[in-house]
């Protein structure tokens, strides 16, 4: 459609429609970027009405619409008598994954971005976490905590730590030693993406400012903490926000290694909000899910106007 | 600390992703210790899936056995798993139908966007990078409710439409993203020129412009294949029939069964899984170039 004179490229100015075809002129972008708005529309916005919808509706267990209820939805949630533990087992789930997993990838990144011979195989394992299905790494680590002949019960035996076939070995049975280890298999999912987003931060620092810090004399150590770790925030406020969000969401983990349970014990609200709706009480999921979205948003927002975001880039 | 990299020129920090050579070797014994440590961290992240590996080579009978590698080695389950009454071979097409599909939907309506807000000013620009920006941060699982109402609303419960567009959906904020750095570092002069030798707009496009983001392009794509290939809790929602399940579902369907084969199980999941770090392997390098693009700028 522009196959006249508009060939400045970004110097370009939206110019004010004159001529022949104002209206016409207007419309330009959307054969552009109208594709991406719909799709966006369809399958991002759509279910975000459809769902605060689906919250004030009365529904049968089977999912038949019975008409309005208001808020009776939100009252019945907020009745749960388990979802004071939900949701600061939730919190408690962000906190301590997304905190772990940042002081952990700092040191990976640190190593990973020395050069040394079998570096290129060693990151490929790195990222293997980042590929493959968290379900089925969730799946493959309850398989390895199995009390009796599970791989790390084999190994913590080995090195005479606990009896593979005594009760503690029954891991997952236990509510607490089950989270724990869910965080470290969160924990340890997220590494690889955090540590390649520090990776890309140290790779920005230039040379000069180290040049600098050692003419000052100052040392390694004084170096990283007054020089790397300043000119890392960039990266780390991304790495942090886009954990805060996976982690958060995460249901896989949790899903296939407990269920949730024993009972709630170890449900965070993604899982909470699944355990309701497939027990047939469809309208509180839907509450809990509006709920879930409106912290979801209040984190975008606040990260938004932490990271004063740059969206005219350049 | 030896590892630092040219000083980012503008327009050239996405296309030059190798890290600059140290200036001295490091001494050795350091240089040992820090093999060491990564080796011994790469070791920890391969483990569980040198385990599926190995479980789906084990016997029914040395199920139980204490023994971090089975006696003998149950090749046929890498087989077996496609044949007899499951559906996997079903389900497997189903994950390679919704992967390529999603694939080539994100870059379809990806494409046009990122070159269109790289290369023009126009009204509503900033609104709709702020609207990519947004969506980048929702992820589906917070919203399985109303993606399962909309879709029940349209009868495509157990289509592979709705999980191809689900799944491109929410990739295509990403895959907008990283492709418009990519273009905006192709000066616009290149374009141009081909443009004064005759070229049309469009071929100077798909002559010019697409060779060199084809990286940009590459990662972007692989990124939104792996997605739309481990994606787990939209498919969950979205299929209630085992033969129309992709691959995540069918394995966690087995799971609830009454006794489970661990050896067919991770066969399957083993399958399911290789190929992919395969694939995110052969873009190890962009990825770098991928996070400083999309998330730093």
């Amino acid at each position: 459609m522009t196959t006249h004179t508009e060939q400045r490229g970004r110097d370009l100015r939206p110019r004010r429609p004159h001529g022949a075809r104002p209206a016409l002129a207007g419309l330009a972008p959307l054969a552009w970027i109208g594709p991406a708005i719909a799709l966006i529309a369809f399958a991002v916005l759509w279910p975000v009405v459809k769902m605060a919808q689906s919250s004030t509706r009365h529904w049968s267990r089977y999912g038949v619409d019975l008409g309005s209820n208001g808020t009776d939805n939100y009252s019945k949630l907020f009745k749960e008598q388990d979802l004071g533990g939900v949701l600061l087992r939730t919190g408690i789930w962000v906190v301590v994954v997304v905190t772990v997993t940042m002081v952990v990838s700092l040191a990976v990144a640190q190593l990973f971005n020395q050069r040394f011979p079998g570096r290129t195989v060693a990151r490929w394992a790195l990222i293997a976490p980042w590929a493959a299905s968290v379900m089925m790494t969730a799946l493959i680590f309850k398989y390895m905590l199995y009390q009796g002949y599970g791989f790390i019960n084999i190994l913590l035996d080995d090195l005479g730590l606990v009896d593979r076939s005594s009760p503690t070995a029954d891991w997952l049975g236990h509510s607490t030693s089950g989270f724990v280890w869910e965080m470290a298999v969160a924990v340890f999912v997220s590494i690889p993406f955090t540590s390649y987003t520090v990776i890309a931060g140290l790779q920005t620092i230039p040379a000069e400012v180290y040049e600098a810090a050692k003419m000052d004399g100052a040392s390694k150590l004084r170096t990283y903490f007054s020089v790397t770790l300043p000119m890392l925030r960039p990266s780390l406020l991304v790495a942090a926000v886009i954990n805060v969000m996976n982690v958060f969401n995460s249901f896989p983990i949790i899903w296939e290694m407990t269920r949730g349970g024993p009972g709630y014990d170890t449900s965070t609200t993604t899982v909470f909000m699944w355990v309701l709706k497939k027990g047939g009480h469809i309208g509180e999921s839907a509450a809990l899910s509006v709920v879930n979205f409106v912290l979801v948003i209040v984190i975008v927002f606040a990260f938004l106007k932490v990271s004063k975001w740059n969206i005219e880039a350049d | 600390m030896t590892t630092l990299t040219t000083t980012s020129r503008p327009g050239q920090r996405v296309s030059d992703p190798r890290p600059p050579k140290p200036k001295g070797g490091l001494p050795g014994v350091k240089k040992a210790a820090i093999m060491g440590g990564a080796y011994l961290i790469a070791l920890i992240f391969i483990t569980p899936y040198l385990e599926m590996f190995l479980t789906a080579l084990r016997p029914v009978k040395e199920g139980a056995d204490p023994t971090i590698i089975p006696k003998h080695f149950e090749w046929s389950n890498f087989t077996s798993v496609f044949s007899g009454t499951s559906s996997f071979g079903t389900n497997m097409r189903i994950t390679l139908e919704v992967a390529f599909g999603a694939t080539l939907l994100v870059l379809l309506v990806a494409l046009p966007a990122a070159y269109y807000t790289a290369r023009k000013k126009f009204r509503g620009r900033k609104a709709f990078l702020i609207l990519v920006l947004v969506t980048q941060m929702f992820q589906p699982t917070a919203m399985v409710i109303g993606i399962y109402g909309e879709m029940r609303d349209l009868g495509l419960i157990n289509s592979v439409w709705a999980l191809i567009m689900v799944d491109a959906g929410f990739n295509l904020a990403f895959a907008v993203w990283i492709l418009s750095a990519y273009f905006a570092a192709i000066p616009v002069e290149l374009e141009q020129a081909a443009m004064i030798d005759g070229a049309t707009r469009f071929g100077a496009f798909r002559r010019v412009t697409i060779p060199l983001a084809m990286p940009g392009i590459v990662t972007a794509l692989i990124f939104t294949f792996i997605a739309a290939w481990n994606e787990f809790i939209v498919a969950l929602t979205l299929t209630t029939s085992p033969d129309k399940a992709p691959l995540s579902v069918a394995v966690d369907n087995y799971i609830g069964q009454y006794t489970v084969d661990y050896g067919h199980l991770f066969a399957s999941t083993v399958i399911a899984t290789i190929p992919v770090i395969i694939l995110f392997g052969l873009i190890e390098r962009k990825v770098v170039d991928g996070l400083t693009a999309g998330s730093i700028k």
